[in-house]
C-alpha cells in the first residue's frame, strides 16, 4: 500500500509538471479505487457548490457526490443590490452548473426535497429517493411569516417584493423603483438580526439612494430598522447616509414591524404609520426547509446548532448544516458560506478515510459592500476554533475600510468573479 | 436512473484496495488546505486568480509564486510595514507558521490559466 501510494505520487506529480490538470489526476485516481462513500449535498447555493466541488478536489474523487437543487440556475446574492442602483443587470449575476458538474464529476439533481429520514439514511424528492452515507445540508434561509401573514402569498410578494433572494424578485423590485415618479418614497426594513448578509440592508438604501441622486432626487428612502442600530459598518454607513446621500435617506433605528397593508403599501411599526411608493420588506429568517424537515433548527427554532469542526448536526448523526442555516455569531455572508462547506468538505474527506479531522480550523472572512456604482468597502476577519469554547472566535487584526473608495469597488468585483469562478467551476 | 443511484450507497465498505486518509490528506496538509482555500474567494481556487481589473490593481495570482516572496508580503501586511487594503486585517489574524505553511502551499500550486464563468440570462422558471 505504501509502495501503490508513493508510485500514485510520483506519477501524480510527473503529470502535473506535464501540464495535465487536477482534473486528469482526479479521473486517474478515480477510475482504479471504488467510491469511499457517498455525500449527498441539499442546496446548490455557495455554501452547497462549495462544499460538492472540494468534496471532490479533496478526496481526488474517492468520495460520489450528488447535489439536489431545485433550480437551474444560480444567482448570485451579492452584487444584486447593485440592480437595484442600476448598474449591473441579473443576467450579470446568473450562471448554469455546468462546468463545476463536468470538470468535477459530480452527480446532479435537479429536484424539491420533501423529506430527510436520517435513521434510514435516506432523502426523499418530488421524483425518487437517494440513500447517502453523510448528508449535507445547505439551505440557505426561509422567510417567516407568523407575524406577517398578509406577505405570504406569491401575489402579495409581487406587491411588496422581498428581493432577499436574488433573481425575479430583484427584477420587480428594480422595474418598480424605475416606475416611480420623481418625489416617491421607497421604504424598506431591517429585521431584527440575525439574518442573512448584515450590512445587505444599509447597502440596499445606499444603492436605492444613489439611482434616486442621479434619477429622482426629489424621492426618499426611508429604512424602518428592527435593531437599535446599524448592526455592521456603522460608522461608515452612518457618513455614507449623512454625507453621500444627505437629504435621501431618512434612517430610523429601533422601529419594528408591527403590520403591512399590502393594496395599500402603508407599514404600520411600534411607532408610527408609513406610507410608501415602492415597499421592500425583508422577512425575518429562519434556517431553509430542508433543515427543518430534518429538525435540525433547535436554536430559537430558526437556526442550526453544528459541530464547528465538522459541521454536523448536533441533533442527528451524519447530517452536516452549512451557510445561513448554522447558528453561529458569524456572519452570514457568502464567503463565510463557503468557508463553512470547505472545513465541512475537509472533515467528511478525513472521517470518510477513518481519519481525524483539523482540529483548529481557522478561516477568513472579506465582505464588501457597494455604496454606489463603483465605491465599495469592507469588513475583514480572520476566525478561529477556540478548543475551549468549540466556537469560531475572531482573531485579531480584523476591521473595516476607513471610507468606502473605488480601489475597493474594483477589488469588491474581483472578489465576486473569483467567488463564483471557485464555486462554479 | 435515479433508482439505481438509490440503490448505490456503499456505507461503511473498506477494502485494502480503497483510497486512505494518508493517500488522500499527503496531497496538502489538512489544515492547511482549508485555510488556503479560504484565500479562494478573491485569490481564486488554489491561488488561480480570474483577473477582471485592471493590472495595477489587480488581485495577484499566488500558484506557482516563490514561499520567500509570500512570506515577505504577508509578514509586511501583518507588522503594518505595508499598507493595504484588506489584507493586513488577513495577515494579522494569522500565525508566522500558518504564513510559513500558507506561502508554502501556494508555491507548490501549479499556475493555471483560469476558466470563463460566463453570466447568462435568467430563465423565467427561477423560483425567486
Amino acid at each position: 500500500m505504501q509502495t501503490n501510494r508513493r508510485d500514485f505520487m510520483k506519477m501524480a506529480g510527473l503529470l502535473t509538471v506535464a501540464g495535465l490538470s487536477s482534473h486528469s489526476l482526479t479521473a486517474l485516481a478515480r477510475a482504479s479505487k471504488p467510491p469511499i462513500g457517498r455525500v449527498v449535498v441539499v442546496g446548490g447555493g455557495y455554501a452547497g457548490a462549495a462544499a460538492a466541488k472540494y468534496l471532490r478536489l479533496w478526496s481526488l474523487g474517492a468520495i460520489e457526490v450528488i447535489v439536489v437543487e431545485p433550480n437551474r440556475q444560480f444567482v448570485s446574492c451579492p452584487l444584486s443590490n447593485l440592480v437595484l442602483g442600476g448598474s449591473q443587470s441579473i443576467d450579470d449575476l446568473t450562471f448554469d452548473y455546468q462546468l463545476l458538474k463536468a470538470h468535477h464529476g459530480i452527480q446532479w439533481v435537479q429536484d424539491q426535497v420533501t423529506a430527510i429520514d436520517a435513521g434510514a439514511r435516506k432523502i426523499s424528492m418530488l421524483r425518487g429517493e437517494l440513500s447517502y452515507d453523510r448528508l449535507i445540508i445547505a439551505p440557505g434561509v426561509d422567510f417567516i411569516y407568523d407575524n406577517l401573514p398578509m406577505l405570504q402569498s406569491a401575489e402579495a410578494q409581487k406587491q411588496v417584493p422581498h428581493a432577499w433572494k436574488a433573481g425575479w424578485q430583484t427584477v420587480n423590485l428594480r422595474k418598480q423603483l424605475e416606475a416611480m415618479p420623481d418625489g416617491g418614497a421607497f421604504v424598506m426594513n431591517v429585521p431584527a438580526a440575525p439574518y442573512r448578509c448584515p450590512p445587505g440592508p444599509y447597502e440596499r438604501a445606499s444603492q436605492v439612494a444613489y439611482y434616486f441622486k442621479n434619477h429622482k432626487p426629489k424621492s426618499k428612502v426611508i429604512v424602518l430598522d428592527a435593531n437599535a442600530e446599524i448592526i455592521s459598518k456603522k460608522g461608515l454607513f452612518t457618513k455614507v447616509f449623512n454625507d453621500m446621500y444627505a437629504g435621501l435617506v431618512d434612517y430610523r433605528p429601533n422601529n419594528a414591524l408591527v403590520s403591512v397593508d399590502v393594496a395599500s403599501k402603508t407599514v404600520v411599526t411600534e411607532f408610527e404609520t408609513v406610507h410608501a411608493d415602492v415597499l421592500n420588506i425583508i422577512p425575518p429568517q429562519r434556517a431553509g426547509k430542508p433543515a427543518q424537515m430534518a429538525q435540525l433548527n433547535n436554536i430559537d427554532k430558526r437556526w442550526c446548532e453544528v459541530d464547528f469542526l465538522t459541521y454536523e448536526s448536533k441533533l442527528a448523526a451524519n447530517i452536516h448544516v452549512i451557510g445561513d442555516a448554522v447558528s453561529a455569531a458569524l456572519p452570514k455572508s457568502a464567503h463565510m458560506a463557503t468557508n463553512q462547506a470547505k472545513i465541512c468538505a475537509n472533515a467528511i474527506v478525513q472521517l470518510m478515510a477513518d481519519a481525524e479531522p483539523d482540529p483548529a480550523p481557522v478561516f477568513a472572512n472579506t465582505c464588501y459592500s457597494y455604496v454606489s456604482d463603483k465605491s465599495a468597502m469592507h469588513v475583514a476577519n480572520v476566525y478561529r476554533y477556540d478548543p475551549a469554547k468549540k466556537i469560531m472566535v475572531s482573531a485579531e487584526g480584523g476591521g473595516v475600510s476607513a471610507a468606502p473608495s473605488e480601489l475597493e469597488g474594483a477589488y469588491a468585483g474581483a472578489w465576486a468573479h473569483n467567488i463564483w469562478s471557485d464555486i462554479l467551476t | 436512473m435515479k433508482k439505481m443511484i438509490a440503490s448505490a450507497a456503499v456505507i461503511g465498505f473498506f477494502s485494502p484496495m480503497l483510497v486512505t486518509a494518508a493517500d488522500i490528506a499527503t496531497v496538502s496538509d489538512v489544515h492547511i488546505r482549508s485555510l488556503a482555500a479560504s484565500c479562494a474567494a478573491c485569490h481564486g481556487t488554489q491561488g488561480n486568480t480570474v483577473s477582471v481589473v485592471s493590472s495595477a490593481d489587480s488581485i495577484p495570482a499566488l500558484a506557482g509564486v516563490q514561499q520567500a516572496e509570500i512570506i515577505a508580503k504577508l509578514t509586511a501586511f501583518k507588522s503594518g510595514e505595508r499598507s493595504a487594503t484588506v489584507m493586513q486585517r488577513h495577515a494579522k489574524g494569522l500565525t508566522s507558521d500558518e504564513i510559513a505553511a500558507l506561502a508554502q502551499y501556494f508555491s507548490v500550486q501549479v499556475p493555471k490559466a483560469p476558466v470563463t464563468l460566463k453570466s447568462q440570462k435568467l430563465q423565467a422558471g427561477h423560483a425567486n
